[in-house]
């Protein structure tokens, strides 16, 4: 019994191993010899290098410093390192060697030309979205435009077994669906188009879509947001932490200027997305991304700048009319205390005004000549002076440094008459010298 | 004729008793290190010490100061070596250096009466020294530095 439960365990097993070797077995596509190329048609060369460019290849086809498409970026993956490749036409190194057929399926189905597995880092789970005509259309441009450059890619750094290519062929099995963009009915021709652009060519979700913990993104969390080389990508949902919702002018305007008003700029990852990528596209396709992602937040109606976030945030930012009532204290630090200021005790020249006669008489007179009129020489302290303020601050000002002094420091109720006092003593002449 | 003392040596400045004292220390005695800011004591670049203690010059009377002895930032030190001048120099306080001398000369004073003065101490005696180059970080640094070369006795000229 046990026996036979042993070799029916194992017939399974091994059927399925068959059966995953099947599906993950992917053969080499022939070889092409530059030469063979005929020349692609001008239009299709230009259409192809602003799809490549609005899918921002050569951001991470190309490394610091390197020639572009040449590849050797290293892309920190949170498993290991990997190393973009070459996509340069170079024909030992490069992409020279592929067919169109072997472009399509490297694109739309993870598959390198020798019929090993790409890993997921090259997001061929958006590009299978895209149609043939536009993945022809890149295929052109760069068999035309881009210089050939023979450099080797470098090793990755997966630890055993993620390196092993074939077991990719699982991954894209419970992760990847390799259907088609389907158009939604329910949605305008323009959103369809953008969602077919966002989904596919421009990849949004590879970085605005959290990854499960074998990378994978989460469907059921599309654009919920994620972290991507140190940077948060702000989530394009509803649940988008910015004080006012993204609107479709709000996400033309950041895809086309790098800016929206109301959130702020592309910066870190997302700078060269726009800068050498989304706006490279006819302003029709960026007018019909902007609608999709403006409905993906959930919020195309009505102005954003009407809302009470922008009128509550202007408004925080005016200078507090209040900030006068400290106007004694200000004072009183800027022109007072170097020398009125004590620490653990009280030095000698360094009168400290809180426990002070003159602040704690029942009239404000004596401190009020002093601060206009200061101390010489002869008086007070042998040699010591202080200047008076007579001229320099206004009745109003030595007015709120006095009573700063009386609520503040000598902790006593205010002179009642302290305005008029300072007044009076203010058009008193000085005594003379 | 006003007759005092300065940086050790005794003048005597023929002015009008009005004269503020930072004119009689630049235009009749000729010592130009203090500077002139915004003339009414609100920001320190006129301080010098009288009688020990830092004064903003620009508006004390020349008659308030007859008898008394004044230091100026070129008397604060034979050397130019105060505690406070190296630290100034070591951590390269100045910017455009127009406040520097006020600075310094009110530093001093702080020093001579909170030899060990605390980040709030330093900023409550040196907020009346303004520095438009905003290299405050720098003087309270420089103040510290000052302070704890001065505790350890490395210098005399506190």
């Amino acid at each position: 019994m046990l026996k036979r439960v042993f070799w029916a365990t194992s017939a399974v097993i091994l059927i399925g191993a068959a059966g995953f070797g099947i599906y993950a077995y992917k053969p080499a596509i022939e070889p092409v010899d530059a030469s063979s190329r005929t020349a692609f048609d001008p239009e299709i060369v230009e259409k192809g290098r602003v799809l490549a460019a609005a899918g921002y290849c050569s951001e991470c086809h190309t490394a610091e410093g390197g020639a572009p498409f040449a590849g050797n970026y290293p892309m920190d993956t949170g498993f290991g390192t990997i190393y973009a490749t070459n996509l340069t036409p170079a024909m030992e190194t490069g992409i020279g060697s592929y067919s169109p057929e072997a472009f399509r399926r490297a694109m739309k189905e993870g598959v390198r030309r020798d019929g090993r597995h790409l890993f997921p880092a090259f997001p061929y789970n958006h590009f299978t979205k895209m149609s043939d005509e536009d993945v022809d259309a890149i295929y052109a441009y760069i068999m035309t435009e881009v210089p050939p450059v023979e450099l080797e890619t470098k090793e990755n750094e997966l630890p055993f077994p993620l390196d092993l290519r074939f077991l990719q062929a699982g991954w894209k099995l419970l992760f990847v669906d390799f259907d088609d963009y389907a158009v939604d009915p329910a949605h305008s021709e323009e959103w369809n188009r953008g969602a077919y652009l966002a989904e596919g060519l421009a990849h949004c979700g590879a970085c605005h879509t959290p990854r499960n913990p074998l990378g994978a993104e989460i469907e059921s969390d599309q654009y919920g947001g994620a972290q991507i080389n140190g940077w948060t990508a702000p989530a394009l949902t509803p649940q988008n932490a910015s004080a006012v919702p993204w609107t479709a002018a709000d996400f033309k305007s950041y895809l086309t200027e790098g800016v929206s008003a109301n959130h702020g700029i592309s910066a870190g990852p997302m700078g060269p997305v726009v800068h050498i990528g989304i706006r490279e596209l006819p302003e029709s396709d960026i007018d019909a991304l902007s609608l999709y992602l403006g409905e993906k937040s959930g919020t195309n109606n009505g102005d954003p700048v009407d809302t009470s976030a922008v009128a509550s945030s202007l408004e925080r930012g005016r200078p507090d009319p209040q900030y006068r009532k400290d106007q004694g204290e200000r004072l009183y630090a800027t022109a007072c205390a170097s020398c009125h200021y004590n620490t653990e005790q009280i030095a000698a020249g360094r009168p400290d005004l809180g426990i002070n006669s003159a602040t704690n008489l029942d009239t404000p007179d004596n401190l009020i000549h002093v601060i206009l009129d200061g101390v010489s020489g002869p008086e007070g302290i042998d040699g010591v002076v202080m200047p008076g303020f007579r001229d320099a601050l206004s009745p109003t000002e030595i007015t709120a440094i006095a009573a700063y002094l009386r609520d503040a420091r000598a902790n006593q109720p205010a002179w009642p008459d302290l305005a008029q006092t300072v007044t009076r003593l203010s058009n008193t002449a000085a005594p003379a010298e | 004729m006003i007759e005092f003392e300065i940086n050790g040596k005794p003048v005597s400045v023929d002015a009008d008793p009005d004269t503020p004292l930072l004119w009689a220390i630049r235009d009749e005695i000729g010592l130009t290190g203090t500077k002139f800011g915004c003339g009414i004591g609100m920001c320190g670049a006129c301080t010098v010490h009288v009688g020990g203690r830092a004064t903003r010059s620009c508006i004390t009377p020349v008659s308030a100061v007859e008898g008394t002895s004044i230091t100026t930032i070129e008397g604060l030190s034979p050397q130019d070596n105060h505690p406070v001048q190296e630290a100034w120099r070591n951590l390269r306080v100045p910017q455009c250096g127009y406040c520097q001398s006020g600075q310094i000369m009110q530093a001093a004073a702080l020093l001579q009466d909170i030899p060990a003065p605390t980040d709030e101490d330093i900023d409550a005696v040196m907020t009346g020294n303004l520095c438009r180059c905003m290299t405050y970080p720098r003087i309270r640094n420089a103040v510290r530095e000052a302070a704890a070369a001065m505790t350890q006795g490395n210098s005399d000229n506190g």
